[in-house]
C-alpha cells in the first residue's frame, strides 16, 4: 500500500509555498542552488521520517525522468 | 452577426459655457469607462448627484477586458445592468489546461447550484460601457455625462477640488467637493499631482487579438502551456458574443511590436490555434504586463479608482473585477460622507479596504505571470516538472497557475467590521461578499437573495424578527414571521451559506459585505456594530 500522499495536501497555501520555493532560490548561482535544494530535502525527509514513504517518493520522481 | 457598431456619444455645450455660470457638483467623475460610470449610478442610488468628465465620445474601441465575474454581476444587479449583461455575455464556468497537447487539468469555478449569477461571463468592454452609459441615461437629474471635456489641470484645498476643463467650445472650470479619477491605467489625474506609481514590468510580449470566426468550440477557457502550435509559449482562448474570440499569444520578451502587430505576421499564428476555418482580425494588441498601484488611493478630496490607482496582467480576470469593487465600495461612503451621516474620515476605510484588494490582485496576477514567464534555470525547472507531475500525481494540478479567477476579497479585519462572533463558524463571515441563496417572497415569487438586499445598511436575521427604527430588515425563515419582511430559505441554503443559526443576526453593508454577524443579536451591540461599519467608532 502506498504510503506517499499524492493527493492535494496543502490547504490554500500551495501558491504561497511555490513561490517561497521561486523566492528562496533568487540570486543563488547554480552550486549554491544545488546546495539549496539538497539541504532542503534533507530537512523535508528527517520531517517525513518515514523511511519508506521517501523511497516512495524518490521512485516516483525518477520515474518522471524516464530512469 | 455584424461586428460592433461604434455610436458616438453626442457633445453637449455645458451650461457653464453658455451662461457663464460657475457649479459646484458634490461629486465630479473623470472618465466613463467601466469603473466610472458604474461609480456615477452608484451614487444616483444614493442619491447623489455627480458629472462625469470625460475626453472621448466613443465606447471601448476594443473589446478590452472581456471577463465579468460573478461579483461584478452581483453589483451590476444591484446596480440595475447585470441581467442584461449575462442575457449577452457567453457564460463559462470551466477552464481546461493542456501542456504540450495533452488536456491535464480542468476546473469549475462555480460546482454547486443555487445561485442567480455564473462564474463569469465573457463580455467585449464596449457593451459593457453602452449598456452602463445607458443605464446611467436613467438618472438624467443626478448624473450629467459630459462627453469630449477633457480635464487638463486640476487643484485642491481644503474647502473642494477645481478641474480645467477643455471642450470643442472652449474651457471652463468645474467645482465639486470630491474628484474621483477613474481615468485608466495612464491617468492624467495622476500625471497632473505628480502622484508615482510603483509596478513590476514583464519583460515578455503578449499578443492579444480577437477574431471574427464561426466555431462550435465551447463556453470554456482554455489555456495551453508549450503547445506545439505555439512552441515553448503559452496560449489563451475564449469564446464571446457575436462570434468573437480572445487568443492570447507569449511572444519572446525580444519580439519586435510592430512587426508582430502585422496581419501577415498574426494570421499565420491564429490559423495554428484555429485550424483553417475562415476568420477575420478584429482587433489586435500587443502588450507588456505591469503589476502595480499607487501608494495611497485617497489624496484628501481626490481619490482614485480602477486603472488609474492600480493594474495586474490580464491573467485572472482582476483589472476590470477589481476596478468595479473599487467603485461599489467607494460610492456608498462617498454618498455618506456627503449627506452628513458619516464623517469623511469614512474615505480612509476606502483607501485600507481598496488598497487591500489590489495588493491581493497584484500578488495572484503576478504569480500567474510568473509561472508562465518562469525567470530562472530554478524556476523553469520547477515550473516544467510542475506539468510533467500533473498526469500521475493529482496534488501538482493544482499548482498549475494559468490565472487565479476573481474572487472578492475579504475585508475582515478592517476598521469597519466587528470580530467575528466565536459561537458562528465558518461561511459568511465578517468582511466577506454576501453569499447569494434562492428564496420565495411571501407572496410566493421565486427570486434571490441578494436581489433583495438593495443598497442600503441592511439586517439580515435567521428565523425571529428583530425591528428596528434605522435599519431596514429581512427575515430569513421557513414561513413568514409576523411583522417584518420574511424570504423564504425554499433549500435551507441562505442559513447553510451563511452558517446561520436560529435566531443569529448579520448586518450588511451597503455594498452586500458582512459587516458583523451575532449568534446572539442584542439591539445595543447591533447598533453598536452599525456606527463601527458607518466609520462612527470611538
Amino acid at each position: 500500500m502506498s504510503r506517499l500522499t499524492t493527493d492535494w495536501n496543502l490547504g490554500t497555501a500551495g501558491d504561497d509555498i511555490y513561490a517561497a520555493l521561486v523566492e528562496a532560490h533568487r540570486g543563488l548561482s547554480e552550486e549554491e542552488a544545488r546546495r539549496l535544494d539538497a539541504r532542503l530535502i534533507l530537512l523535508l525527509a528527517n520531517h517525513v521520517g518515514d523511511a519508506e514513504t521517501i523511497r516512495e517518493a524518490i521512485a516516483q520522481a525518477r520515474r518522471g525522468l524516464g530512469k | 452577426m455584424a461586428r460592433y457598431q461604434y455610436q458616438p456619444f453626442d457633445y453637449v455645450p455645458p451650461p457653464e459655457l453658455s451662461d457663464g455660470k460657475g457649479r459646484r457638483h458634490p461629486v465630479a467623475i473623470v472618465g466613463a469607462g467601466p469603473v466610472g460610470l458604474a461609480l456615477a449610478i452608484d451614487l444616483a442610488l444614493h442619491d447623489t448627484p455627480c458629472v462625469v468628465l470625460d475626453d472621448n465620445n466613443v465606447v471601448s474601441v476594443g473589446s478590452r477586458a472581456i471577463c465579468w465575474s460573478k461579483r461584478t454581476l452581483e453589483i451590476f444587479d444591484r446596480l440595475g445592468v447585470g441581467e442584461r449583461m449575462v442575457a449577452k455575455g457567453v457564460t463559462w464556468k470551466v477552464g481546461r489546461l493542456y501542456h504540450r497537447d495533452r488536456e491535464v487539468y480542468s476546473f469549475d469555478l462555480l460546482p454547486e447550484a443555487g445561485h442567480k449569477n455564473p462564474a463569469f461571463i465573457n463580455l467585449q468592454q464596449y457593451y459593457v460601457e453602452q449598456y452602463l452609459v445607458e443605464r446611467a441615461r436613467e438618472f438624467p437629474r443626478l448624473i450629467d455625462l459630459r462627453f469630449r471635456n477633457k480635464v487638463v489641470a486640476v487643484a485642491q484645498d481644503a474647502a473642494g477640488v477645481r478641474a480645467e476643463v477643455e471642450t470643442p467650445d472652449g474651457r471652463y472650470r468645474v467645482e465639486a467637493d470630491y474628484l474621483i479619477a477613474c481615468d485608466g491605467a495612464n491617468s492624467p489625474i495622476r500625471r497632473m499631482m505628480n502622484v508615482a506609481f510603483h509596478s513590476r514590468i514583464f519583460e515578455e510580449q503578449f499578443l492579444i487579438t480577437d477574431i471574427e470566426m464561426k466555431a462550435d468550440f465551447p463556453s470554456e477557457r482554455w489555456f495551453w502551456f508549450d503547445p506545439s502550435f505555439h512552441n515553448g509559449q503559452s496560449a489563451l482562448l475564449h469564446k464571446q458574443p457575436d462570434d468573437i474570440y480572445r487568443i492570447d499569444l507569449q511572444l519572446p520578451a525580444d519580439a519586435d511590436p510592430e512587426h508582430e502587430k502585422k496581419p501577415e505576421n498574426v494570421i499565420p499564428r491564429i490559423k495554428a490555434v484555429v485550424g483553417d476555418r475562415p476568420f477575420e482580425i478584429d482587433w489586435t494588441s500587443l502588450y507588456r504586463f505591469q503589476c502595480g498601484r499607487i501608494d495611497r488611493f485617497v489624496h484628501d478630496r481626490i481619490i482614485f479608482a480602477g486603472d488609474s490607482a492600480h493594474v495586474v496582467s490580464p491573467f485572472g480576470a482582476r483589472g476590470g473585477n477589481g476596478g468595479i469593487q473599487d467603485a461599489d465600495n467607494l460610492a456608498w461612503k462617498l454618498a455618506a460622507v456627503l449627506a452628513g451621516k458619516a464623517p469623511p474620515a469614512l474615505l480612509e476605510t476606502y483607501n485600507e479596504e481598496r488598497v487591500h484588494g489590489a495588493d491581493e490582485n497584484i500578488l495572484n496576477s503576478s504569480r500567474s505571470t510568473n509561472f508562465m514567464t518562469p525567470k530562472t534555470a530554478f524556476e523553469q525547472a520547477l515550473r516544467d516538472e510542475v506539468l510533467s507531475l500533473v498526469g500521475d500525481h493529482p496534488f501538482a494540478r493544482r499548482l498549475v497557475n494559468s490565472g487565479r479567477l476573481s474572487l472578492p476579497c475579504s475585508l475582515a479585519g478592517f476598521a469597519l467590521q466587528s470580530d467575528d462572533d466565536p459561537e458562528l463558524a465558518g461561511a459568511t463571515a465578517p468582511g466577506d461578499a454576501c453569499a447569494d441563496a434562492p428564496v420565495r417572497d411571501e407572496a410566493g415569487r421565486s427570486g434571490w437573495l441578494l436581489d433583495r438586499l438593495g443598497t442600503d445598511f441592511v439586517l439580515l436575521t435567521f428565523g425571529a424578527a428583530m425591528p428596528r427604527q434605522d435599519l431596514r430588515q429581512i427575515v430569513i425563515a421557513q414561513a413568514p414571521v409576523a411583522g417584518a419582511a420574511t424570504l423564504i430559505d425554499t433549500g435551507g441554503l441562505a442559513a447553510q451559506r451563511y452558517g446561520a443559526v436560529e435566531g443569529a443576526a448579520y448586518l450588511i453593508r451597503p455594498d452586500q459585505h458582512v459587516a458583523a454577524r451575532f449568534a446572539r443579536p442584542t439591539p445595543g451591540r447591533i447598533s453598536a456594530a452599525l456606527a463601527r461599519a458607518c466609520g462612527r467608532r470611538g
